[in-house]
């Protein structure tokens, strides 16, 4: 086929994108979801990888065919074999059984990392994890330490290879809780409670953030997630500590107000039974778990 | 263009084919409509735990009260299939008392829900008390409005008879009306068995 | 008596707002303008906006779908802008016109742009393919017309008169609700698509008693052409997914104007109950949009490789396969709201069942192009450009469907490439095919095809600019919806998108452009006969465009392809015995009047305006009894009529020269226009 001039000129323009964009990636990407810092993120990714391979074997054959047959069986072509009528039932059935098969080997994979990667399963059964009850608000994020007794604002810091587990709420719209580095994200919603366990390998920054659009102040509702040392996470408790302020009733409604670029703070001191509190505000009677997950209710 | 003298066999083949037509098409949508219904139920079925420290179905439904509403509408399919005989055989006057009577049951159906509707909404539960709520009023009233809907074409087809007599296309929508009056009755009766038994008991 | 409808509800509160508001005022006017000079209402009143004819109405959807496409474009293109420069400043839109702007792209693209476009490609060729006269219900079918166009009507008018919701196109509640959505926006939202959608379910009845009912003696299910099979795959959808939307959208509504508590956070609400009604509805609707493209390929690729479809009966039951499914998959659109394993788990090897009967398909359709004699016609190359770049999206969806992977990916750029790279080169592409492959049928005269090149082009590069580094965006954690952003790594993959949807932008204007220079060189690209491709199905057995009739005589079927039988036996274009009197439905106001009586409505609902609201209701229900008790609503054309209707256009047939796209060899040549009297 010949190509016209104003669309030679649009695919130049075309291809000097597509360079930029690749000297880009190699120059300056940043890609937590597929350089992972923890056994989940990974897992996940991996099984991403995994299945995308499996896929190739019907899809490879796709773009090959695709581009012999449209060569070779072009009309100018006097050459290629034309046979208006044929057809082949072995083909026909090739392509019922291979889909199938790659269903079937896709479905197996599936249900056991489904089941693996459930957010609520607790990393590791020997090991008391960090809980860490997460809140999400117009338009920040409120972390509670309820063993530490103490709180933070669009912060949450955890030490490297202890699993955290994460209560989640939300006191405003739907949010959802993601650390794409450490991955498994999911929703908080008011008035119910979900559940997710991650775990860092190594100390690091990462970056974490409601996904779940929420309004005016969403683009920057962003968390800073910080694994480290335990002596370093020791040190950042007690900074918190030291901080001098307390999260009571008055201070959480004051907190509660929405704000975009909330500054991070901490709190020495959290009422007790706070996240209980944040969610029941929604309901008095309807003890609600999110979805099916049974035992996740609302204290 | 002129069109006054349609040449009547060409005319009467077309009206039988659209008929059967519509008879098709007015099945699928009472199937559509019963989507509507369906996912109202599932979404009552959901929420009857949303009572939000409210009243709940033993609260507030009377059994009487409600056997009262199912009698009349009972008695009313039963009578518009009295008016799709009395059709059949071509009984114009009979057609007409039947629907008379089946509309008049309609009515005393839909006062008696606003009475109960009134009623709750006057001891404080009202659609915006709960989610339980929300979720009855809008599932009772949705078949309510059905209802009513149901008895103007009532009103209409009367007109119909009365002025047209039972032509074929006439003949026809009555017997559609009939599916969609029959229809309300299978919907109350899960409404009762759904809504108001498990609520009381 | 205005209910909350005051002078603050002019976009005074921005200058591109209000632009906006003046180019779509300005913009009707001029319209409006051009057709009072030309003296064309009369004419557009009496034969188009009054028409019944399921052809005008077909071309009359397939208008609505072009309009709202640019309108649609224009949203996205003002995003790619946007996130192309925002990134650690503001950009030049402020959050909450931008959320309007999401909002509206996709409320439009789904609703207003992808189903009227299907809707009106099924009206114009389905009944033709059946060897029907009409549809069913052809005052129904003008109902809908004019219902959906109320609903897009609703969403033009909120660019001028108070604001579009913000809430996205699915608008999930708590957002959506009253608490924090107070104003008109999601109310705007809910009633364009309450409109749009009644009309979508009547269309879909129509459609599957027309395709049941109405087809010609001879062809048995298994005969009917595939487009007539997604058809009725995608009616049964229609009629059966919808109600659901029509559902949720009311009770959405009844939370936010009688203060109930379906959705809300507390007092016994249930926002999660939400999601799962709007998705029965939104996965069959994905299929809804797709399944009319797959029958649209199906008959490009078969009748531009000059052979038989490979894998019919593969394709057939591949289709319905499909089609039930679809109502088996929604969870996964919220995999990550807590669902236990088992039920994510279900939910994922369910969706990816689907991915065995549409790899079938891709694998039908490629080698349908096998010892084949392919002309790289416009729809052919949309058809060649689906096959490839669909795969890629067939891929990510699958990930998607992995649970854990989706943990990762939901809710990130790489979901909305993902679903893009369905819907661009998956529906948009099926429809523009049909529209190039078609469009002799509808208006009598070929679109160009230089210009259908350049415009393919743009718009095939300008597709892989613009989402494939929103794959790669999802990887670097970008979520969707972003107004701006503090990640400098991201912005070079947004310049690259946006330079992508530039590029679509000059295959947009190329679109109209091939349209213009058609509609100027219409003589020249003249389809004589009704067959300018070489077609293998019946409704090119007509005459283009065709007769209010469609067929004088309603042929009989024996096979598949029925027409390409036709041809080769001789039995095309032959002058019957004799002509008889045709009945057709006459001209009605009601179509036009319903919809117009339908927005006043809605615009009334959004704004409070309850006397409003109540007299229109009476209105319509007066209007419908009115209509619905009139036996006599058909015209006769005299046998003497059609005789020489059809004498007329078979001397055509006869004097036409060959199709100008036909190869010079491998047709029979008695199969060839001109040589069958």
């Amino acid at each position: 086929m010949r190509i016209s001039p104003p669309i030679r000129r649009c695919l130049a323009v075309a291809g000097a994108g597509a360079l930029a964009l690749g000297l880009a990636g190699c120059a300056t990407s940043y890609a937590p979801i597929l350089d992972p810092q923890g056994p989940v993120a990974l897992g996940q990714r991996d099984i991403m990888f995994r299945a995308f391979g499996i896929m190739m074997i019907v899809v490879l054959p796709v773009f090959v065919l695709a581009a012999i047959f449209v060569w070779r069986y072009r009309a100018s072509n006097a050459k290629a074999r034309f046979e208006p009528e044929w057809e082949s039932n072995g083909i026909d059935a090739l392509t019922w059984i291979v889909p199938a098969l790659i269903w079937a080997t896709l479905a197996y994979h599936v249900w056991v990392y489904t089941h693996a990667f459930d957010p609520y399963k607790p990393l590791d059964p020997y090991v008391k994890p960090l809980e860490v009850q997460a809140v999400a608000q117009d338009w920040k994020w409120l972390f509670i330490y309820p063993e530490e007794g103490i709180a933070s604002v669009n912060e949450i810091a955890f030490p490297a290879g202890r699993p955290v587990t994460f209560r989640i709420t939300s006191d405003t719209v739907m949010n959802s809780f993601f650390i794409p580095a450490l991955g498994s994200q999911i929703y908080a919603m008011a008035g119910m409670e979900t559940r997710l366990n991650l775990l860092a390998d190594r100390p690091g920054a990462f970056r974490g953030r409601n996904t779940q659009y929420s309004g005016d102040g969403f683009p920057d509702q962003h968390f800073a997630a910080l694994s480290m040392t335990a002596e370093d996470f020791d040190a950042w408790v007690a900074k918190a500590k030291a901080s001098g302020e307390g999260l009571d009733a008055a201070a959480y409604e004051a907190l509660a107000k929405p704000s975009s670029k909330h500054p991070v703070t901490y709190y020495a001191t959290v009422e007790p039974g706070l996240f209980g509190h944040i969610i029941a505000r929604y309901d008095g009677a309807m003890a609600m778990t999110a979805m099916d997950h049974g035992g996740a209710a609302a204290e | 263009m002129s069109d006054a003298a349609l040449p009547a066999g060409l005319e009467a083949e077309a009206t039988a084919e659209r008929i059967e037509d519509k008879a098709f098409g007015f099945w699928i949508y009472l199937m559509t409509d019963g989507v509507i219904f369906a996912l109202l139920f599932a979404t009552y079925v959901v929420m009857t735990v949303g009572t939000a420290g409210g009243p709940t179905g033993a609260d507030l439904f009377n059994l009487t009260h409600t056997f009262g509403e199912t009698m009349l509408l009972l008695v009313s399919s039963a009578t518009f299939g009295m008016a799709s005989v009395a059709a059949r055989e071509g009984d114009r006057r009979a057609v007409l008392l039947w629907l008379v009577v089946t509309a008049a049951l309609g009515v005393g159906f839909v006062i008696m829900e606003g009475l109960e509707f009134s009623g709750m909404i006057a001891q404080g539960a009202g659609p915006d008390r709960s989610g339980f709520l929300s979720a009855f009023f809008t599932l009772v009233g949705t078949h309510g409005a059905h209802v009513s809907v149901g008895i103007l074409c009532i009103l209409v087809m009367l007109a119909q008879i009365a002025a047209r007599g039972l032509t074929p296309p006439v003949a026809s929508r009555l017997f559609r009306l009939g599916l969609f009056w029959h229809f309300l009755d299978i919907v109350w009766i899960g409404i009762f068995s759904i809504v108001y038994l498990p609520g009381v008991l | 008596m205005f209910g909350r409808l005051t002078i603050e509800a002019l976009p005074l509160y921005s200058a591109i707002a209000m632009g906006g508001a003046l180019i779509v005022v300005f913009g009707t006017l001029a319209v409006m303008a051009a057709i009072t000079w030309m003296r064309a209402w009369g004419y557009l009143w009496r034969e188009w906006f009054t028409s019944v004819d399921h052809k005008r109405i077909g071309a009359m959807y397939v208008i609505l779908a072009l309009i709202m496409l640019v309108r649609g474009f224009i949203d996205a293109i003002m995003m790619r802008t946007q996130q192309a420069i925002a990134v650690n400043s503001d950009g030049y839109l402020p959050p909450d016109h931008f959320d309007q702007i999401f909002s509206s792209h996709g409320t439009i693209m789904i609703f207003f742009m992808a189903m009227p476009f299907l809707t009106g490609l099924i009206n114009l060729v389905m009944p033709q393919q059946i060897g029907a006269r009409d549809v069913a219900f052809p005052y129904i079918n003008a109902m809908s017309l004019w219902l959906t166009a109320s609903g897009a009507a609703l969403v033009m008018v909120s660019l001028v008169i108070g604001k579009f919701s913000t809430a996205g196109w699915t608008a999930y509640p708590p957002y959506s609700g009253i608490d924090y959505s107070p104003y008109v926006g999601v109310d705007y939202w809910v009633w364009a698509v309450l409109l749009s959608g009644i009309g979508s379910t009547l269309s879909g009845i129509n459609f599957l008693v027309t395709i049941i009912r109405k087809r010609a003696p001879g062809m048995k299910l298994m005969f009917m052409p595939l487009f007539t099979w997604t058809t009725l795959c995608t009616s049964v959808l229609m009629a059966f997914a919808f109600p659901a939307v029509t559902v949720v959208g009311v009770l959405l509504e009844l939370d936010r104007v009688a203060g109930m508590h379906f959705f809300t956070s507390g007092d016994g609400g249930n926002m999660m109950n939400f999601a799962n009604l709007l998705w029965i509805w939104g996965h069959p609707e994905v299929y809804i949009l797709i399944l009319p493209a797959f029958g649209i390929y199906s008959h490009t690729v078969s009748t531009f490789s000059g052979r038989k479809l490979f894998g019919y009966t593969s394709l057939v039951w591949a289709t319905c396969a499909i089609a039930i499914l679809s109502f088996t998959v929604w969870l996964h659109h919220f995999f990550t709201m807590g669902s236990s394993a088992n039920v994510n788990s279900a939910f994922g090897i369910a969706t990816m069942i689907i991915a065995v009967p549409t790899g079938v398909k891709v694998y039908d359709w490629l080698f349908t192009l096998y010892r084949g004699r392919i002309r790289f016609t416009v729809p052919m190359l949309y058809t060649i450009a689906f096959i490839v770049t669909f795969v890629i999206g067939g891929v990510t969806g699958v990930l998607l469907a992995f649970p854990p992977a989706d943990y990762l990916m939901h809710n990130s750029t790489f979901l909305v490439a993902h679903f893009h790279n369905m819907l661009i080169p998956g529906a948009l592409f099926g429809y523009f095919a049909g529209l190039n492959y078609w469009f002799p049928k509808m208006f009598g005269f070929r679109l160009d095809e230089r210009w259908g090149k350049r415009s393919f082009w743009c718009w095939v590069v300008g597709f892989y600019l613009a989402f494939m580094p929103l794959y790669m965006l999802g990887f670097m954690g970008m979520p969707r919806r972003m107004e701006h952003y503090d990640v400098a790594a991201w912005q070079p993959y947004l310049v690259v998108a946006f330079l992508g949807a530039v590029l679509i932008l000059v295959g947009l204007t190329f679109t109209i452009v091939q349209i213009v220079v058609s509609v100027r060189r219409r003589a020249e690209l003249r389809d004589p006969t009704g067959d300018p491709w070489n077609g293998r199905t019946l409704e090119w057995a007509t005459a283009s465009p065709p007769a209010p009739y469609n067929f004088a005589v309603i042929p009989t079927v024996t096979g598949r392809d029925a027409f390409w039988t036709m041809k080769a036996d001789g039995t095309a274009w032959r002058r019957p015995a004799r002509y008889e009197d045709i009945l057709i439905p006459r001209n009605s106001a009601f179509g036009p009047l319903i919809g117009a009586i339908a927005f006043v409505l809605g615009f009334a609902a959004v704004w409070h305006m309850w006397w409003l609201v109540a007299l229109s209701a009476v209105l319509a229900a007066i209007v419908v009894i009115i209509r619905s008790s009139n036996d006599d609503t058909d015209r006769l054309l005299p046998a003497a009529e059609v005789e020489r209707i059809e004498t007329a256009w078979l001397a055509e047939v006869a004097a036409a020269p060959r199709p100008v796209d036909e190869p010079a060899r491998g047709v029979p040549s008695a199969a060839l226009p001109g040589a069958a009297t």
